[in-house]
């Protein structure tokens, strides 16, 4: 544990040392396809998830009235 | 900040049974609880509910309805009664015998939870009501609690596989013109006058669904308009102020049930908003409105008046631009977003004068809620798509636009209603707001970890700490609970003992957690209590 602490300064200045180059900013239409992918892949998990006959699965949800 | 708390009415259904009764359903729900309880904690954390208090007739506007003229659904203080002929149908007689009937036969319809809460039948669908808690935070994890305590139940079912599998949707609607509530609780001085608090509230509800509306497809009470709609319930609103819950009803419910000191206090009942799975949403719907009620309490609520609110409550639901303006009775035309600013700035500078909002010296919460709503509104007066992680109707919207801009669906799609209803599955793999959490798409407000403790522990600053206390502790000898009281039957007592907690704000752990730690049986800590000596010792 003593050790951890000890190493934890170091390796904290280590790490301002290291001169990080700034990613360059992406494009628009790169930044667009990134967020497309993201919802694409939400989308696909969703597919998976969804029930099976949507139609008749929304059209079985009868609810008696509540307050 | 304001006690408070909240109650949700879970939609229930068997997709291998689509016939099967939903008092049945909700029934085996609450069953299915108290055998997890009861293998959760050895002296039974189950308790039955107290009807002594209950007062669903009482209208705050000064009158009680008589019994004969009320809607048979508004009687909520009768325990519901199933007969045994229903109950061996859907039991089967030999697990009847086995489990969770008591010596009349009846079923366990109504529980006490060892977090202060109450899980219960409430006509068709299964309800959760949150222990009092004082703050918005709170309101969001007792509130989350109630999910996964929904949650420990269906799987509780699931695991029999004798009987089908039943699911839970902590939505407001069927979208085949019926709808389920999920209501607020807020605590005020009763020497508010009611009219103030009608006047101050009317504008506010119509326009606070803009934050906390969960989100809805389709228009009109049985979706026969296809669209999309920024709340659950709006259309189901028919009138200004009324005493009913589960007909014609209204912006501002006057029904008068302090479960307290009545002459002290009364519990604002809010039947208006939408379940939230948000808990951003949830935050803001709990402390906004808290935070009007402080201003309609200190006389500065914005002084303004809708124009027929009813239909503009549904209009501004029906806008997702959030463009259409609403007439004001002055004259002044102004959308949803201008009168939140209103009451925003309003809360804002009372808060101010009262300290209240300070980061070091104020209530710790406040300040918290104004940032929150402040940044919210902004956000949605600038592009309301931009608040997806954080307002529910937005998330929604946006997964629905993900479709229909994948598939090319149209708003009447199947698909389209199946990911409005599967959004408000309370199973973590199936229930589409939990995918869009587990990828850190929604903003929490609460750490899981502090979720799931309140699933099993009150509150620590309300009465509920004590009838929490009282449920998991002794809960052997505990025969009757309500929000306001807690009923014992110690051995050797000879009669039931019923401690009364009208004062929302004792049975705190600072005021009992000592007492709790000091007896291990019930007969010595109600003796302390009462201050009277404990029964002899049984041989």
């Amino acid at each position: 544990m003593a050790a951890q602490e000890q190493q934890q300064p170091q390796s904290r200045e280590t790490e301002t040392e290291v001169d990080v180059p700034e990613a360059p900013p992406a494009a628009p239409e790169a930044q667009a396809s990134d967020a497309t992918q993201g919802v694409d892949d939400l989308l696909d998990e969703i597919d998976g998830v969804l029930e099976s006959n949507a139609e008749e699965f929304v059209r079985a949800f009868v609810q008696k009235g509540g307050q | 900040m304001r006690v408070m708390g909240s109650e949700t009415e879970y939609g229930i259904h068997a997709p291998s049974a689509p016939g099967a009764n939903a008092t049945m359903m909700s029934a085996r729900i609450i069953q299915a609880y108290a055998t997890v309880t009861r293998q959760r904690a050895a002296g039974g954390a189950e308790t039955r509910w107290d009807y002594t208090d209950e007062e669903p007739l009482h209208d705050a506007r000064g009158w009680t309805v008589d019994r004969a003229a009320a809607d048979p659904s508004q009687l909520t203080d009768q325990p519901p009664v199933l007969d045994a002929e229903a109950v061996a149908l859907a039991y089967g007689r030999q697990e009847l015998e086995l489990d969770g009937a008591d010596e009349s036969g009846s079923l366990l319809m109504n529980m006490v939870l060892g977090n202060g809460a109450r899980l219960y039948v409430d006509h068709a669908h299964p309800e959760y009501s949150s222990p009092e808690v004082t703050n918005p935070r709170d309101a969001v994890a007792w509130d989350a609690a109630g999910d996964l305590v929904a949650l420990a139940t269906v799987r509780k079912v699931a695991a029999d596989t004798s009987l089908p599998p039943i699911n839970l949707y902590k939505n407001n609607t069927d979208n085949k013109s019926v709808s389920y509530g999920s209501h607020e609780n807020y605590l005020m001085p009763r020497s508010v006058p009611f009219g103030d608090i009608i006047r101050g509230l009317t504008p506010f509800f119509v326009t606070r669904q803009v934050m906390c509306g969960a989100g809805r497809v389709g228009l009109g009470q049985d979706s026969s308009t296809p669209g999309y709609q920024i709340s659950q319930r709006a259309d189901f609103f028919e009138a200004e102020v009324g005493l009913e819950t589960t007909i014609r009803r209204p912006i501002i419910n006057t029904r008068d049930e302090p479960h307290a000191t009545a002459d002290k206090y009364r519990r604002l009942h809010v039947i208006i908003g939408d379940a939230n799975l948000s808990q951003a949403s949830n935050f803001l719907k709990f402390g906004t409105t808290a935070m009007v009620l402080s201003l309609i309490e200190a006389g500065q609520a914005p002084k303004i008046e809708v124009h027929e609110p009813v239909q503009a409550l549904q209009s501004v639901s029906h806008d997702t631009t959030l463009t259409t303006t609403i007439r004001l009775l002055d004259g002044r035309r102004v959308t949803a977003l201008d009168l939140q600013w209103m009451y925003f700035e309003a809360a804002a500078k009372l808060a101010q004068e009262t300290g209240v909002a300070d980061s070091v010296t104020g209530d710790g919460h406040t300040h918290q809620v104004l940032a929150s709503w402040e940044s919210t509104l902004s956000t949605l007066g600038a592009d309301p798509d931009a608040a997806a992680s954080s307002v529910e109707w937005v998330a929604k919207k946006s997964l629905l636009e993900g479709y229909r801009h994948r598939d090319g669906l149209a708003w009447d799609d199947a698909r389209l209603g199946l990911v409005d209803l599967q959004w408000s599955d309370i199973r973590p793999e199936k229930g589409l707001y939990y995918r869009l959490l587990s990828r850190d798409r929604m903003m929490r407000i609460v750490d899981d970890a502090d979720i799931t403790r309140a699933v099993t522990e009150p509150p620590s600053d309300t009465r509920a700490y004590f009838r929490g206390r009282c449920v998991s502790r002794f809960g052997r000898d505990v025969v009757g609970a309500s929000w306001d009281s807690v009923i014992f039957d110690v051995p050797g007592l000879g009669k039931l003992q019923r401690v009364p907690t009208r004062e929302p704000l004792r049975g705190t752990r600072a005021l009992t957690g000592a007492l709790f730690d000091r007896h291990t049986d019930a007969a010595s800590f109600l003796a302390e209590l009462l201050g009277q000596k404990p029964p002899p010792a049984r041989s």
